[in-house]
């Protein structure tokens, strides 16, 4: 066989025939799932306009995401930092982007990790599965971005900005985290979406009806609780419910959380999504070299930028940031294979399910059916906490001192093992904030209750900042309270309704 | 199979909305930056971007997150000496960070949010504080004006620039060469004609063939068309850059001890304006600075705006040493001569009509345009009358009185009204 090409330069051809090579090897011989793939060449300040938009082909307007841009592209003007090479988008057909700068081996790479990788991830992994809808995606922003730039035509850019600040605060507490949400598509939205205003405001008129009747009875005995019971999607709660929001407002708040539920999934498989698409951008260019296909250079180029992505400095290097997403899943998935191929005796006794099985099946299978939490605590086996010399540290306030809980020994991998586990779920990595009740009776005040999870006690300054966002939009004193694990209440944060937050 | 599209071509600027929604929401920052900006700037170099920087405070998304506290347990890779149960002193300065790739976001004593505002949003920012018109803001910020110069004749283009004399006279060229070899033969074909008439005793049939084939050429010079497609001619006209020439403007400035710095400030804007202006459309501009007390000196800019004089004020003395700089260095027939002149309107009584008489004498006559800004919140004194009446019989001469930014325009209405209609 011949390389299909030798310089650096990339052409439309040799894109087309390396992507021909690249399916060959990732659909026919690998039996990859994939989405439809679009791969579109685009410049780098494209792909910066891409970054500020979180990488969505269109998007509504914001400030925020003016931001963002503003400082990719200081940084990148200055040289503090490359752009990524890829950027790929979970819709049906799956959009890869390709930069213009990239080398042929480069544009290479990323047709494999991305159009192949990410791809066959978000087609097969089941909370992409139950949480997005990849065809609807792109349609429901259209919708998104035309129906908010009506709102601003209507009721003036100010109004509709800060209503976004005040939902974007909320953005971690639009989703539902167990509860299937209803499919999108761009015609239902926009036939739906003016009957469902109507019904909306309809039934919180009703809820905000109770006020008079009072019997003699009902003096004494407690009033019915609002909401039933705690509910932990802050947005859909005040969608539905706050008293004062508008129409429009409300629907701007469901688009908020909409977006929210889409990236929800994205944000619990960062080590599984990583590692899925490095784990298969290695096997597959590996293979193109086996077929002869690519030539020493373009593997020396490809192994120099693969070897970047997925190194793991020490925590004692300067520039340790945590655990590198790539590193830790390229690392897992090439282990899983190892154990179902070249098993030794310990992991015989670990994994006796997994070892010795096909390697294929039983890597879709692991793809396919966890999160970063369950994935880790599943199948992070103890050779690699000890190739990556994993310990953990303890860090209790009441003590003076950090304590060594667990290292890379017999004793320690499953502590190790389900420490960080742990370390990813998104319930403890986030703070636990509930919608506790609402004063329906009375002043019509928004309790949220904040139940504390190893004692850890919520940022007190930007707790308040949020919670103001909160009582813009509920319209009345918003109060948020952490409770301890025995239930007293250790912080106490409050926002007074007044003008400043009712000019909406 | 999959698609490959090329979006290179596609419009890079659709961050551009979201870009100006955050100049929008930092507007007053940014207003901020620039002012300082302009304070520190050199007049000549009001026109580059600016580096802005916002305190992070300001500019954060909260997001709700742990703060420090409570138990935490964190799993890192690169273990060297550690063993179970081993104590460690904890890190001073936060360490660990939030359990995420978020430290940088959450932690505390950042530096500012720097960016940079590129020419175009730093003009904006500052005309909008001097309340300039949109159509001024465009003249002034646009790139170098081109005028449409003719540039002979093309052959295609729209029929309102059809050549009427030319393409006639092209059709006319073309009907006489085209019509030269027919008529020749047809000159012969008659002679012949003639010749057999003359003779007589030839038969018909060959008169008559002959008669055919005058007919035929004249058919064929019948068929030449008048005019053609091809012989029309359009007017061409070219786009070329506007011949410019050069300026010199010279500011005039009060430094007596009443001028305090903000006062200076706002002069300071206002002759940035002029700058701006002139720089539109003179290639090379000058600009000389006369500060005066009771007596004048020309300076640098450094000195023009930073050093300070007490005393009293002879505003004449200025406006003699502008006159003399005149005469010596820029003879009004190569230059345009343009002044601008702030001052809080404090003068000697005596020499309020003698700075008249100096401008209506020697000034004005060689100035394009001279501008006078007054900036008190006082009563006006001698001075401004003397300065009115100048301003009643001459026309490009201005004055205002100001209080804000935004009074500094109209002094210059008349100039930036002028100026369109001199481009035409």
């Amino acid at each position: 066989m011949t390389p299909i090409s030798t310089g650096s330069e990339w052409t439309f051809d040799l894109i087309d025939e390396y992507d021909r090579e690249i399916r060959k090897i990732a659909v026919d011989e690998f039996k990859l799932d994939v989405y439809p793939n679009q791969l579109e060449v685009i410049t780098a300040e494209q792909m910066m306009d891409a970054y500020s938009s979180v990488g969505m082909p269109v998007n509504y307007h914001h400030w925020s995401f003016g931001k963002h841009f503003v400082s990719t592209e200081k940084s990148y003007k200055r040289g503090q930092m490359g752009l990524a090479y890829e950027i790929v988008i979970n819709s049906s057909p799956c959009i890869a982007y390709l930069m213009e700068e990239n080398s042929m081996t480069m544009q290479a790479l990323v047709i494999a990790h991305a159009a192949y990788g990410h791809n066959s991830f978000f087609k097969g992994n089941y909370l992409f599965r139950a949480w997005t809808d990849a065809s609807a995606i792109v349609d429901y922003l259209v919708f998104a971005k035309s129906y908010i730039s009506k709102c601003e035509e209507r009721y003036g850019i100010d109004a509709v900005e800060e209503l976004l600040d005040s939902c974007h605060a909320l953005m971690n507490y639009g989703v539902d985290r167990y509860k299937r949400p209803q499919k999108l598509s761009l015609a239902e939205e926009q036939a739906r979406q003016e009957e469902r205003e109507q019904y909306l405001q309809m039934q919180v008129n009703d809820l905000w009806r109770t006020i008079p009747r009072r019997d003699r009875d009902d003096a004494n005995r407690e009033p019915p609780r609002f909401p039933s019971e705690p509910q932990e999607n802050l947005l859909y709660f005040i969608e539905k419910s706050a008293p004062l929001l508008e129409p429009w407002q409300r629907e701007l708040v469901r688009i908020v959380r909409k977006v929210a539920q889409y990236f929800y999934p994205q944000r619990q498989t960062q080590v599984m999504n990583e590692g899925w698409a490095t784990f298969w951008h290695y096997t597959i260019l590996n293979r193109l070299y086996e077929k002869g296909l690519v030539t020493d250079g373009f593997m020396m180029e490809f192994l120099q930028s693969h070897t970047n992505v997925v190194y793991q400095p020490p925590v004692t290097a300067r520039w340790y940031n945590g655990i590198n997403p790539y590193a830790l899943g390229f690392a897992m998935y090439q282990d899983i294979k190892r154990i179902c191929e070249n098993p030794t005796e310990e992991d015989k006794a670990w994994f006796p399910d997994l070892a010795g099985t096909d390697w294929r099946t039983s890597l879709e299978f692991a793809m396919k059916n966890f999160k970063d939490e369950s994935f880790i605590s599943q199948y992070l086996s103890p050779k690699l906490i000890r190739e990556f010399r994993l310990f953990a540290i303890r860090d209790d306030d009441h003590e003076d001192k950090l304590e060594v809980s667990a290292i890379h020994d017999e004793n320690g991998y499953r502590d190790i093992r389900s420490k960080l586990a742990e370390q990813y779920n998104l319930g403890s990595r986030e703070p636990n904030i509930q919608v506790w009740s609402v004063n329906v009776r009375g002043d019509r005040s928004l309790t949220l209750r904040h139940t504390m999870h190893n004692r850890r006690p919520l940022d007190e300054g930007s707790a308040q900042e949020v919670l103001k966002h909160v009582g813009r939009l509920w319209g009345f004193d918003v109060r948020l309270e952490s409770a301890d694990s025995d239930g007293s209440i250790t912080q106490r944060f409050e926002v007074k309704s007044n003008l400043e937050l009712q000019r909406l | 199979m999959s698609h490959i599209i090329d979006r290179r071509l596609n419009g890079k600027n659709k961050s551009a909305v979201n870009r100006e929604r955050f100049l929008r929401r930092f507007k007053a920052q940014i207003k901020e930056a620039v002012s300082r900006a302009v304070k520190g700037r050199s007049i000549t170099d009001i026109e580059s971007g600016e580096k802005v920087s916002i305190p992070v405070k300001d500019i954060s998304e909260p997001v709700f997150h742990h703060g420090q506290g409570g138990v935490r347990e964190q799993v890192h890779p690169g273990n060297e000496e550690f063993i179970r149960g081993d104590r460690i002193a904890r890190p001073q300065g936060g360490g660990g960070g939030g359990g995420g790739g978020k430290a940088s976001q959450d932690g505390e004593g950042e530096d500012d949010f720097v960016f940079e505002l590129s020419r175009e949003e730093f003009l904006n920012v500052f005309f909008d504080d001097l309340a300039l018109p949109n159509l001024i803001k465009t003249q002034l910020m646009g790139v170098e004006e081109l005028k449409q110069v003719r540039a002979g004749y093309t052959n295609d283009g729209t029929p309102a620039n059809i050549s009427i004399v030319r393409s006639l006279r092209g059709a006319l060229a073309r009907r006489v060469a085209m019509a030269a070899p027919t008529l020749a033969r047809l000159g012969e074909a008659e002679e012949d004609l003639d010749a057999l008439l003359e003779s007589d005793d030839e038969s018909t049939q060959e008169v008559r063939e002959q008669r055919k084939r005058i007919h035929l050429l004249r058919e064929k010079l019948g068929s030449i068309p008048f005019i053609d497609p091809f012989d029309l001619r359009y007017n061409n006209r070219i786009q070329q850059p506007k011949p410019t020439s050069q300026a010199v403007m010279f500011c005039i400035m009060d430094v007596s001890g009443s001028m305090d710095e903000q006062k200076k400030d706002m002069a300071k804007r206002f002759f940035i304006l002029l700058y701006l202006f002139l720089q539109r459309n003179y290639d090379k501009i000058e600009v000389v600075f006369i500060r005066h007390h009771t007596s004048a000196v020309e300076v640098n800019e450094e000195d023009f705006f930073h050093s300070r004089e007490s005393g009293g004020t002879v505003v004449s003395s200025a406006l003699n040493l502008m006159a003399d700089i005149v005469k010596k260095r820029y003879s009004s027939s190569e230059w345009n001569i343009y002044a601008a002149q702030a001052s809080d309107g404090d003068n000697w009584d005596s020499d309020s009509a003698n700075c008249g008489r100096i401008m209506e004498e020697q000034l004005l006559p060689y100035c394009q345009y001279f501008a006078y800004i007054e900036i008190t919140e006082g009563e006006p004194q001698n001075l401004w009358y003397e300065y009115l009446k100048v301003k009643e019989r001459q026309r490009h001469f201005a004055m205002q009185k100001i209080r804000s930014a935004s009074d500094i325009y109209p002094v210059f209405r008349e100039l930036f009204k002028r100026q369109p209609a001199n481009r035409a």
